[in-house]
């Protein structure tokens, strides 16, 4: 038998779905005890190369409220030709097509290897991916020479039938006609005024068919004739024209005056393209691509005024309520969000900039919808360029890593309900008997609609454990969850993906030890941290950290061994042990303190954090530290101040950073410059080895990390010191200078107060 | 010389008993050296009354050219019946022949007015000779004029119906008059016979006609007597009016025997505007007027002169209605002399006179009086030393700024005087310093915006690309200063139909963009750099661009339009550049576009002749009122290009191109090979014209008057400040003054209109104009003082702003009413005693009835539905910005005859009369008012001629659809060619050629403007005018 670990991992890797508990309480009670939920981190589009699509429909339950497909889990009748879905307990014909299915013969979403099968369907005519750039032009001269640079570049990259667009906006906002010969043309929005989208329509001169239909129906993706608009063009027809037409663009040509913003509307640039495409493109594979070097400063969904003496909003503006421009910038991109959504777009942000852009009003636009969020200082950095790039990139198929207009619907077995989810996606508000009274994330639904896909896009769901407590483990010893979500293939395929996972019942009274050797700890871990993060965007920060203090202790509680009132005597199994350490990190990740974080910079970590997979999750929680050395081989080290040592190397990997810190004696060594001397070749290669490896995480991650390369006593190095565990600090002095590590000029908790804290609550009677 | 100017024997003078009592005095006239030349004329008219009898006896008073005087003559009732004939055939018959009957069928009731208007000449003639006409008069007052003509009748009396009790006794006169001079034609033939009967019941007329002739010869004096006596009478009247309406059936008829004898009014007798123009001019012509003299009356507009500023401006700045003020306001209400100042600021000078002097006074800014703020100039008086001055027009003692102290000589004068063009000229210019310039920042030089109207038929008829391609050459002529190497203007275009099409042609671009902006509801200026900019500088984006406008818009079939936006655009376009600026706007068709500014097609004819009417003269919608001030508030200056089909509505988009000082040209019904000449010119014109930006104008008096209304193509936001967007060396305003106290009549009256503006470079300037006029406490001195050309230019600038604000009627009744006032009062004040049946002129008021009688005529005071709305709003429009020059050949048009020119002369062929009388079958005439030319082709003119000029062998070979005439080689095109470009140099509007042959359809056109005729569509003639006239001043006299 497999370790749980190694089950977890198979898991994972088949059918992208990683639960917090791999064994389920079997009742409403004793889940509700386990006090972490059962939920689970979904990659719906998980990368499988090893899975080969086919070309068929999915077989469906043919109850009206369960459509369920096919699945290994089902009980089949081969000769009767029968089956049962194994949630609604429904019998069902196979179709026609299935005649000759047998044990020996089973179609592929009868295998078990098979719990995760993807379908392709013909449905609706393709239309081509649409990309709209909506690029700003209050840029210094080199930013936006660079920015041109990119898009240009990224034409070559673009399918050739794909379909391009360009607004661009600075104090008023330009749609540009794109097949002119002669002379370019666009159209000119005024960058303050608000407009519908009939009438951006009418003022483009767009025709509009059947719109109110599509308005009726939204949620179905509907048959879209192919509408030409001057607007949208083929890349292959206009690429010359489109690298001109960027090639002459100009920064923006109104003055601005001294102490003066310059006037950029990108509220209603935004608001032109969802309006642009919504007339034109409804529910197709959209990408509108912000590209923005400023606050916006006038019109809707302006952020700050446009004197240079009035600051962009800070954290402690917003806890005083003193963002005069917020609670309607927010509004304003809300709305367009949730246009874009419900037509089925996405809306990516590039906001480089020294200061803030106004992503904390302007996120929703890209939490909704699945878009990216990119944030950088400047859109000639290589952090910018290559992120942009990699947007481009393929897969082992050729294909581009995006999918579209995805929605994920979710069935359970009876004993569960579902609660909601948190990632990138809007509700569908289906209801169905599967959907639980209570709400956590995105919830009152089982289906979700996610504008945008990448292979790594991963959603948590959370459940409930409806059995009643007295009732008997339900039949067969296991619940089933089936996803299944229908997008839009980078190819312009629909696909279907079905994935369908069981895992056993147990009943927690007496067969606790089997559940709790069924912990995940890390889905756990980034389960709770999305719900905290989830909260924290509504609620008081203080209030989300002590709410997450009580579920640990409670978790404690309920799983460490200990004696009352004897905190030395508190113990943690294994599957346990790390989970206090997370919390203890997620605690001070910049996901839940906002301290010395702009209001910007939380918003766009916290984005991050809401659609990566496990694996990053955790680094953003945690941030990998290895150190190198003379000593040996390059090994992962505590992230703690104590393996701060001046004759290691560290690289540390915080998901947005990538930093390299030079012990003190290192960084001596090499100002004295022996990595030149032929002897001391091994201490260039200790320099080097480093190097390598935060390039092999710079090549892959998206967006691309801020690489930081510094040493002892250089101010880039608050980022690791930022991080690591203030084991030691200016307040603990009898450590000073006698061990080993670097002291921390902090005021916060180490971890090991704050275990002994835990320790001593969870043992506490009181609580 | 004359005090009593003119004196006009009425012809129609018709022997009565009692009459010889009045003739010494009119003898007397005549005999009177004072009156000057028209003798001649003077004579005629009495031919065709009293036919050649008094001819001959008059003659002998001619001599002077200065009076004219109609002989009034006893009238005979016998004389009346013909002379009514008589008089309006020519005219009347040809259009009032129709007309004529229609009114006999309302006879009973109406017969009176209607008959009277008909023949107005006629009916003057009764009046002023014939007391017996009172008869009927009497009736006629009570009954008629309200009744048949009421229109008419009231139009010209206004003021009647409060006099009616004492019209009565003129009565007959005045109802006669009255409406032959509206539309005399209905109402021809009824009057006449009643008039008859009145003289001679029953048949007699004829015989009684001829008799008359000889009578006028003597009766000259009598005729008055009686007529009194008649008006005193009026109890027979009633009686008269009864038996007029017997008298009609037989009118028409008689009328064709009355018109064969001569008792028509010779027009020859009537003062004439040609022979005042041509006196002046060889008097005057060629000399040198200086300035130097207060209040001294320079030559008329029509006279070439070269002018030297000696401390007071140049008439061509500043011409006055009359160069002597009355001192007291009593004295000015009693004249009803208007008084007025026509100011043109920017003026072009010719190049053999200065061009004004560039004053700077350094950091401080001009010199200015404390109190009134007036700018140093030659009425200040230099005190104690020089250390003070004291301003001539609030008598403020000023010290003299340290800088400018100047020692005295010892006539207490400035030892730089002469070297000061503010201590010695009438004009000069100051440097403005910063206080003068908006927000204290010095101004940047203006632009041009080009705003191109794509819509389907404007680019269908080809106007785009003829606009494109020529403004790829205007544009190498933009105005600059003569210093500069180019042009400080930057220019920037835009096209549209529903949407604005804005082009960014910033020289660095390979090609133009185009930028549509479609919210047309709250436009806005898309761009900024790159929207204006240097010609020069981005000559090959603009030419790509003017290349590529035409083809872009090839396929458009966009037919609707905005209009509101597009100067709304252009304003703001310029507000966004933050320099003032002009568009050109081309525009064709009604805006019908879903936008501000939005207009319905309101040529509603149904409200002309009611109170409504006016609102035609009004834009339709406020929005246009709050562009204007928007346009000013920017120094925005929209010249308007209208290239209408059908009606659209000039009243409304006019509106913020006369308020910004802007121009309005309009050609009908545009087509390529015919207006294109005349458009292109125009639009050269008007782009090369050197103008003033963002001007504000203030017109500073002496103490005692001060101005009080401004006319002209202005915007008054205050009482005070005249502000104009542009304004160009076309633009006059005319200001009226009114008095608040006595003026002093040693100090005289002062005025200084000072005008500060932008230059085409950019530079802010303060333009300074001086007028000094003598005050008197004599009204005869007033009236030796007026100009008529300049009182005309008033008159129909304030009548054409009452237009807008009140009934038309009223407006022409308080016109007429005025005239008769004011010549009323001369005739009571300032003439020798006399008959009262006497008319008797100013000298320098001869020729004011027949200005007045063709303002009166014109289509803007004209309510006939004939008329476009459009035609007549644009009319009115622009005249508001005219000048003297300008109103004159507008109100007179120049005729000349071409074929008796002479070929080898450098002079321009002498101008005729404008009446059809003048022209020949033979004859081949050239008209020009300023905005229209035509070429008149009589049947049998001379082939040869012909030849010469069309290069055609006939009369019958001449194409007429032809805006230019062909090159020929021969002398005759040569010259005749040459006469027209004299011609249209000096005016402002570049004249269309119309070609129009004798007894052809287009001729009806023509003939409008032969304004001393009886009107096509009303109006009367200048002699029925000049009688209704007369019935009226002695109406007041009495």
């Amino acid at each position: 038998m497999a370790t749980y670990l190694e089950f977890i991992q198979q898991n994972e890797e088949q059918d992208g779905v990683r639960f917090s508990w791999n064994v389920w309480p079997s009742s409403r009670l004793e889940a509700t005890r386990m006090v972490v939920p059962l939920a689970c981190l979904l990659t719906p589009l998980k990368e499988r190369p090893d899975l080969p699509p086919v070309q068929y429909e999915p077989v469906l339950c043919t109850r009206p409220t369960c459509k369920a497909v096919l699945n290994p889990l089902c009980q089949v009748d081969y000769r009767a030709k029968l089956w049962a879905c194994n949630f609604c307990f429904q019998r069902n014909q196979f179709p026609p097509a299935y005649a000759g299915i047998s044990e020996v013969n089973q179609p592929a979403e009868l295998m078990p290897q098979f719990s995760t099968i993807e379908y392709i369907v013909q449905r609706g005519p393709q239309t081509p991916l649409i990309f709209l750039y909506v690029v700003d032009t209050c840029l210094e001269e080199e930013d936006l020479q660079a920015l041109k640079e990119s898009l240009q570049m990224s034409l070559s990259l673009l399918p050739p039938d794909a379909l391009v667009g360009l607004i661009t906006f600075g104090r008023m906002v330009q749609v540009h006609e794109l097949s002119c010969e002669g002379i370019s043309k666009s159209y000119v929005f005024r960058g303050t005024k608000d407009l519908t989208a009939k009438q951006i329509q009418d003022m483009l001169g767009l025709t509009k068919p059947a719109m109110s239909a599509q308005q009726a129906r939204p949620v179905q993706p509907q048959v879209q004739p192919f509408i030409s608009s001057r607007f949208l063009q083929p890349v292959h027809k206009i690429d010359m024209n489109l690298t001109d037409l960027l090639g002459e663009l100009q920064r923006d040509p109104w003055p601005v005056t001294q102490g003066k913003r310059p006037l950029r509307s990108t509220g209603v640039a935004l608001s032109i393209a969802v309006g642009l495409l919504e007339g034109t493109f409804p529910n197709t594979g959209a990408r509108i691509m912000l590209f923005t070097g400023g606050p916006p400063t006038q019109g809707p969904g302006m952020v700050v005024g446009d004197e240079l003496k009035v600051p962009i909003r800070s954290w402690h503006d917003i806890e005083k309520d003193n963002a005069r421009f917020m609670k309607k910038a927010t509004k304003h991109y809300e709305m367009l969000a949730n246009r874009t959504a419900t037509n089925g777009h996405c809306i990516d942000i590039y906001a480089c900039a020294l200061d803030q852009t106004g992503l904390l009003e302007m996120k929703c636009c890209a939490n909704l919808t699945g878009g990216y969020m990119v944030m950088g200082d400047s859109f000639n950095t290589s952090l910018f360029k290559q992120t942009f790039q990699r947007v481009f990139s393929r897969d082992f198929n050729g294909d581009f890593r995006m999918a579209f207009g995805a929605t994920l619907d979710v069935k359970t077995s009876r004993e569960l309900k579902i609660l909601g989810a948190i990632g990138p996606c809007i509700s569908l508000n289906v209801k169905g008997p599967c959907v639980s009274e209570n709400e956590y994330g995105i919830s009152g639904t089982s289906q979700w609609k996610i504008c945008s896909l990448d292979p790594t896009s991963t959603l948590a769901i959370y459940f409930e454990v409806v059995n009643q407590h007295n009732a008997p483990i339900p039949q067969g010893g296991r619940g089933a969850i089936q996803f299944v979500t229908q997008y839009q293939h980078s190819s312009t395929q629909r696909r279907i993906r079905v994935t369908t996972v069981a895992r056993n019942w147990a009943d927690a009274q007496n067969q606790l030890q089997h559940i709790e050797a069924a912990f995940d700890q890390e889905a756990a871990a980034v389960l709770m941290a999305r719900l905290g993060v989830f909260r924290a965007e509504s609620e008081e920060g203080p209030d989300v950290l002590r709410w997450l203090d009580r579920q640990l202790i409670r978790l404690c509680q309920k799983f460490g061994q200990y004696n009352k009132e004897d905190p030395n005597s508190f113990r943690l199994s294994d599957s346990f042990s790390l989970y206090p350490q997370f919390m203890f990190h997620l605690r001070r990740s910049p996901f839940l303190q906002v301290f010395n974080n702009s209001p910007d910079e939380s918003s766009y970590y916290r984005h991050h954090f809401a659609r990566q997979d496990l694996t990053q999750s955790l680094i953003m929680i945690q941030p990998i530290l290895y150190s190198y050395s003379f000593h040996g081989p390059p090994e992962p080290v505590l992230l703690d101040s104590s393996s701060i040592l001046a004759d290691r190397i560290l690289l540390m990997d915080t998901f947005f950073q990538i930093v390299i810190y030079l012990g003190e004696t290192i960084a001596q060594w090499r100002k004295a410059g022996y990595q030149d001397m032929p002897e001391y070749e091994n201490f260039k290669h200790l320099l080097q080895a480093p190097l390598d490896d935060a390039q092999d995480i710079l090549q892959t991650r998206f967006p691309m990390p801020r690489y930081i390369n510094t040493e002892h006593g250089g101010s880039q190095a608050r980022f690791l010191l930022s991080k690591v565990n203030p084991s030691q600090t200016h307040n603990n002095l009898y450590a000073w200078g006698q061990e080993s590590g670097a002291p921390i000029l902090t005021d916060d908790v180490s971890l090991q107060v704050f275990m002994d804290h835990l320790k001593k609550l969870v043992v506490s009677s009181a609580s | 010389m004359s005090q009593q100017g003119y004196v006009a024997t009425p012809p129609y003078s018709q022997p009565q008993p009692g009459m010889g009592a009045l003739s010494p005095p009119l003898r007397g006239h005549y005999g009177d050296p004072s009156h000057s030349a028209p003798p001649a004329g003077i004579m005629k008219p009495a031919g065709p009354l009293g036919p050649t009898a008094p001819v001959g006896a008059l003659p002998p008073g001619p001599p002077n050219s200065g009076a004219h005087q109609f002989g009034q003559n006893g009238p005979n009732i016998s004389g009346y019946p013909q002379q009514r004939f008589p008089g309006p055939p020519p005219v009347n018959n040809a259009n009032s022949a129709a007309p004529p009957y229609p009114p006999p069928s309302h006879l009973p009731p109406a017969s009176y007015p209607s008959p009277g208007s008909a023949s107005a000449a006629a009916q003057l003639g009764h009046q002023l000779g014939a007391m017996q006409i009172h008869d009927y008069g009497p009736g006629m007052a009570s009954g008629s004029p309200g009744i048949l003509a009421p229109p008419l009748a009231a139009s010209f009396q206004g003021p009647p119906q409060l006099a009616q009790p004492s019209i009565l006794q003129p009565g007959p006169q005045m109802l006669a008059p009255l409406p032959s001079t509206h539309n005399g034609l209905g109402a021809t033939p009824s009057l006449p016979p009643a008039g008859r009967q009145d003289g001679l019941p029953g048949s007699g007329p004829p015989a009684a006609s001829f008799p008359s002739l000889p009578l006028p010869g003597q009766p000259p004096g009598p005729g008055y007597p009686p007529q009194q006596g008649a008006n005193y009478g009026p109890p027979q009247m009633p009686g008269a009016q009864l038996t007029s309406p017997a008298g009609f059936p037989g009118g028409p008829a008689q009328m064709a025997g009355p018109m064969q004898p001569p008792k028509k009014l010779d027009p020859d007798s009537i003062p004439s505007p040609i022979q005042v123009i041509e006196n002046d001019r060889s008097t005057r012509s060629g000399q040198v007027y200086t300035t130097n003299i207060r209040g001294q009356v320079p030559p008329l507009v029509t006279t070439d002169c070269v002018i030297q500023d000696q401390g007071n401006a140049s008439p061509r700045y500043i011409r006055c209605t009359t160069y002597c003020f009355p001192s007291t306001s009593d004295m000015a209400k009693q004249s009803q002399l208007p008084l007025a100042a026509i100011i043109k600021p920017f003026a072009t000078v010719p190049p053999h006179e200065v061009p004004l002097y560039l004053v700077n006074h350094g950091e401080s800014g001009p010199v200015r009086c404390n109190r009134c703020k007036a700018y140093m100039c030659p009425f200040m008086q230099f005190i104690e030393g020089g250390r003070k001055y004291q301003c001539g027009f609030c008598s403020c003692v000023n010290d003299v700024p340290p800088f400018y102290f100047q020692h005295l000589d010892h006539i207490g004068r400035r030892l730089d005087h002469y070297e000061r063009p503010e201590l010695s000229l009438g004009s000069y210019e100051y440097v403005a310093t910063l206080d003068y310039c908006r927000n204290n920042k010095p101004p940047h030089p203006p632009a041009y915006i080009f705003m191109i109207d794509v819509s389907y038929s404007n680019v269908k008829n080809g106007l785009v690309k003829l606009i494109c391609e020529e403004l790829k050459t205007v544009l190498e002529s933009l105005p600059k200063e003569e210093q500069e190497e180019t042009s400080a203007i930057r220019v920037g275009f835009v096209t549209y139909n529903k949407v604005l099409h804005f082009f960014n042609v910033k020289s660095n671009l390979a090609q133009p963009q185009m930028m549509v902006v479609t919210d047309v509801a709250e436009v806005f200026v898309p761009l900024l750099d790159g929207f204006l900019v240097n010609y020069q500088e981005s000559k090959a984006v603009i030419h790509n661009l003017l290349d590529q406008i035409p083809e872009i818009f090839a396929d458009s079939n966009e037919n609707e339009t905005v209009f509101a936006p597009v100067v709304q655009a252009g304003m703001e376009a310029l507000k966004a550049a933050d320099c003032p600026g002009k568009l050109y706007i081309f525009h064709s068709s009604l805006p019908t576009a879903e936008a501000p500014g939005k207009l319905k097609n309101r040529d509603d004819r149904k409200l002309i002749n009611t109170d409504k009417e006016k609102t035609l003269f009004q834009p339709q919608t406020n929005i246009y009122e709050a562009l204007t001030k928007d346009c000013v508030a920017n120094g925005c200056c929209v010249n308007l290009f209208l290239f209408p089909n059908q009606y659209v509505d000039v009243a409304s988009m006019g509106l913020v191109t006369l308020q910004t000082g802007g121009t309005l040209h309009k050609y009908n019904n545009f087509q390529k090979h015919l207006d294109s000449q005349t458009f292109l010119n125009d639009l050269r014109n008007d782009v090369q014209k050197i103008t003033g930006f963002d001007a504000i104008m203030r017109v500073r008096t002496s103490t005692g008057f001060r101005a009080t209304d401004f006319f002209g193509a202005i915007y008054m936001n205050n009482t005070t400040d005249v502000e104009m967007a542009g304004v160009d060396c076309d633009k006059a305003v005319t200001v009226e003054f009114k008095h608040d106290d006595k003026l002093n009549e040693d100090s005289g009256a002062l005025i200084q209109c000072a005008v500060l503006y932008t230059t085409i470079s950019g530079q802010r300037r303060l333009r300074i104009h001086n007028i000094s006029l003598n005050c008197s406490s004599q009204l005869a001195d007033l009236y030796k003082s007026c100009e008529t050309d300049a009182l005309i230019n008033f008159f129909a600038k304030s009548a054409f702003t009452a237009v807008l604000t009140q009934p038309l009627k009223t407006v022409r009744d308080i016109l007429v009413h005025q005239t008769a006032h004011m010549l009323a009062c001369y005739r009571k004040n300032c003439a020798s005693p006399s008959a009262v049946s006497q008319l008797i002129l100013p000298d320098a008021m001869k020729v004011f009835p027949v200005y007045m009688n063709s303002l009166l005529k014109n289509c803007v005071l004209l309510s006939r539905p004939e008329i476009s709305v459009d035609e007549r709003a644009s009319q009115r429009q622009l005249v508001m910005s005219m000048d003297v020059a300008d109103t004159q050949i507008f109100f007179y048009p120049q005729l000349i005859p071409i074929h008796t020119m002479d070929v080898k002369s450098e002079t321009l062929p002498a101008a005729i009369r404008c009446s059809e009388e003048r022209l020949s079958e033979g004859g081949v005439f050239l008209l020009a008012n300023g905005l229209q030319m035509f070429l008149w082709l009589g049947v049998s003119a001379p082939p040869e001629l012909i030849q010469g000029i069309f290069n055609v062998p006939s009369f019958t070979h001449i194409n007429t659809d032809v805006t230019s005439l062909p090159e020929v080689g021969s002398p005759y095109s040569q010259k005749l060619r040459l006469t027209m470009s004299n011609i249209q140099q000096k005016k402002p509007y570049s004249m269309k050629l119309t070609i129009v042959k004798q007894r052809e359809q287009p001729e009806v056109v023509f003939r409008q403007f032969l304004v001393e005729d009886k009107g096509l569509y009303g109006g009367a003639s200048y002699v029925d005018f000049l009688c209704c006239v007369h019935k009226e001043i002695c109406r007041l006299l009495s």
